[in-house]
């Protein structure tokens, strides 16, 4: 009995260990956001701050018409983009679910070729810019995110699991394959939809790859990118600052304002937290676990 | 006769797979305008990146396109293999992929055995979701917390250093180290999603074996080590072939947020994704890029065929996929 007692301590804090690896840095993160910045130049990035200020998120909210403007970019692309994903994913899903479609496996493997064959970056970039997509708010929607054929096997192989005489009786009453895709299977679905939901939402709000190849225009920055091209600028300021012969009386937060944005952009992720973790590992199971 | 009219309707079963494509597109309309949005999208973001494929052998120019080019061969791939960026993205490309795979599958593995040992269940559930966390943070974000830990004035690791009386680093200008530090981040990253797939694979394990071995007088870590572990190698075993597949794809996303333009830290970081990158981006020409790419992608889909051939052969029975 003491073996496992023995055992139990090591297993506990092992465990406990790694999660403050998880934990800790997203922890600090959060604390230099909340410290004041003469306090940063002085002691460097401390867990407990000496001095704590909001006068980065200050900053943030009020001034910064950017970042605002960033937000709004990626909220839009987000939800857009994830709607019109998932919708055409669960529509592929049911024809390539649906039995009376002979050719249903030939379409399976065509979806599924491009996942281990694709010309790469280089043709990807010049599509891209033979149709236009440069600059402008579809440029940051379609390509590369608006659909992924690992979410249309899993929507798929989940629709293969309900029962034909659904569709047969609603055949028999008169139902055609569009009523039936959308009023019987999508909403028998939605378990694997909702997980499909989060895999495009969260591949939308984390993407960067769209813009820093598409997009030039500062008005168009989803938050990522934004995020992405303040670390480089503010360390510009502050090498010209620091070279500077006079001091600065003005301390511009940019220590704490690239923390405080920073942990703004991960944003919503932190409130849907709960539900995010619970459906992914529900989308995780559905996909791993043969029908 | 009603009942003859009503099975007209049944979808008809008999012929599965012969037959031409036109008649399939005739009897299910519907079905196949469902799928035509999702068809167009592959087709031209899939299949036509192919044919663009041969300006890796062109002196490609935008304005002149890919047929009226000049043909120079395998000029474009003499130009990369020559250069020592070859032998440094290539190498830095597998070595940080096959480091990846191996520590994130210990630490993963590991934690998913000592997690199916704790009888709490609040505590796996916490400790789970703090797992899974970072996998929700994008690569810019990491690199922020990176620089909270490494910046020379600030950073915690220098600050630490210092109180012990060591000479601070300047991390972001010392190639060395930052094997370790991408590794280290990887593993922050991506180890709870495996954690989650290798903790399903466990409990799917048959309880009676373990209760048959306590009643052989097995203890805890006996049980571990002859019932969990070789149970769970397939898992492991398949997932692992599946990543070596992809082992000549580097992790674009983590690199260039991390390391971005700094050319210091490119010995040691600079991976085959970054590379083309730069080279379409900043050489201007798209056909030395493509070259890398092309080169990147036959490796790649000889890696990827025959890993994906090993498993379908070896594991077709496997517990996943």
């Amino acid at each position: 009995m003491k073996k496992t007692g023995f055992f139990n301590i090591i297993n506990y804090s092992l465990i406990t260990l790694f999660s403050l690896f998880c934990a800790l840095p997203l922890v600090l993160l959060l604390m230099v956001s909340l410290t004041d910045e003469k306090s940063i130049i002085k002691n460097g990035y401390q867990f407990l701050p000496e001095k704590f200020s909001l006068e980065a998120y200050r900053m943030i909210f009020t001034g910064g018409h950017d970042i605002f403007n960033s937000y709004l970019v990626t909220i839009f692309i987000t939800v857009a983009g994830t709607l019109a994903a998932v919708m055409i994913t669960s529509m592929a899903a049911y024809t390539l679910a649906n039995k009376s479609v002979k050719h249903r496996d030939t379409l399976s493997l065509f979806f599924f070729f491009t996942m281990v064959f694709n010309g790469g970056i280089v043709p990807w970039y010049i599509i891209c810019m033979k149709l236009g997509l440069r600059n402008n708010i579809l440029a940051l929607l379609i390509p590369s995110l608006l659909f992924n054929p690992f979410n249309l096997f899993l929507v798929r192989n989940y629709m293969k699991s309900i029962p034909d005489s659904l569709r047969e009786s609603a055949l028999i009453d008169g139902a055609g394959d569009l009523r039936i895709a959308f009023q019987i299977y999508m909403p028998l679905s939605t378990p694997v939809l909702a997980a499909v939901s989060l895999f495009y939402g969260l591949a939308y709000w984390n993407n960067w790859w769209n813009a820093i190849m598409l997009v030039d225009k500062s008005n168009l920055y989803p938050l990522q990118y934004f995020l992405l091209k303040l670390k480089s600028e503010l360390s510009m300021l502050t090498d010209l600052q620091g070279s500077s012969a006079v001091l600065s009386t003005i301390t511009m937060p940019t220590e704490s304002l690239k923390m405080a944005t920073a942990i703004i952009t991960i944003g919503p992720i932190i409130l849907l937290y709960p539900f995010l973790q619970r459906y992914f590992v529900k989308g995780l199971m559905i996909g791993s676990i043969k029908g | 006769m009603e009942m003859k009219t009503d099975l007209k309707k049944l979808p008809n079963l008999k012929n599965v797979g012969k037959g031409s494509l036109i008649k399939d597109v005739v009897r299910n309309p519907m079905s196949y305008l469902l799928v035509l949005p999702a068809v167009l999208y592959t087709f031209i973001f899939g299949y036509l990146t192919i044919p663009y494929m041969v300006i890796a052998f062109q002196k490609f120019n935008f304005r002149t396109g890919i047929l009226n080019s000049k043909w120079i061969g395998f000029k474009n791939f003499e130009f990369f293999f020559k250069s020592t960026s070859a032998a440094t993205v290539t190498w830095n490309t597998l070595r940080l992929n096959f480091l990846f795979i191996l520590f994130t599958t210990i630490f993963s593995v590991s934690l998913a055995i000592l997690l199916n040992e704790i009888k709490n269940k609040w505590f796996v559930k916490i400790t789970q979701s703090t797992f899974l966390f970072p996998h929700f943070i994008s690569w810019v974000v990491a690199s922020y917390i990176i620089y909270t830990l490494f910046s020379y004035n600030y950073g915690i690791v220098n600050k630490i250093l210092v109180y012990f009386s060591i000479e601070p680093v300047s991390w972001y200008m010392t190639p060395k180290p930052w094997t370790s530090i991408l590794v280290g981040m990887k593993v922050w990253q991506a180890t709870g999603m495996s954690v989650v797939i290798y903790l399903a694979a466990i409990t799917g394990i048959d309880g009676s074996m373990y209760e048959a071995a306590t009643i052989d007088g097995a203890n805890r870590w006996h049980q571990i080590r002859f019932i969990t572990i070789p149970l769970i190698m397939p898992t492991v075993a398949i997932l692992t072939l599946l990543s070596i597949g992809k082992i000549m794809y580097g992790d674009f996303g983590m690199i260039y947020a991390i390391i971005g333009d700094n050319g210091i830290l490119y010995p040691k970081a600079d991976v085959i994704d970054t590379y083309v990158f730069r080279a379409l981006r900043l050489s201007g020409d798209p056909a030395q890029a493509m070259a890398v790419g092309l080169f990147q992608s036959a490796v790649g889909f000889v890696l990827v065929y025959v890993t994906n051939r090993i498993v379908k052969k070896k594991f077709s029975e496997g517990a996943l996929f």
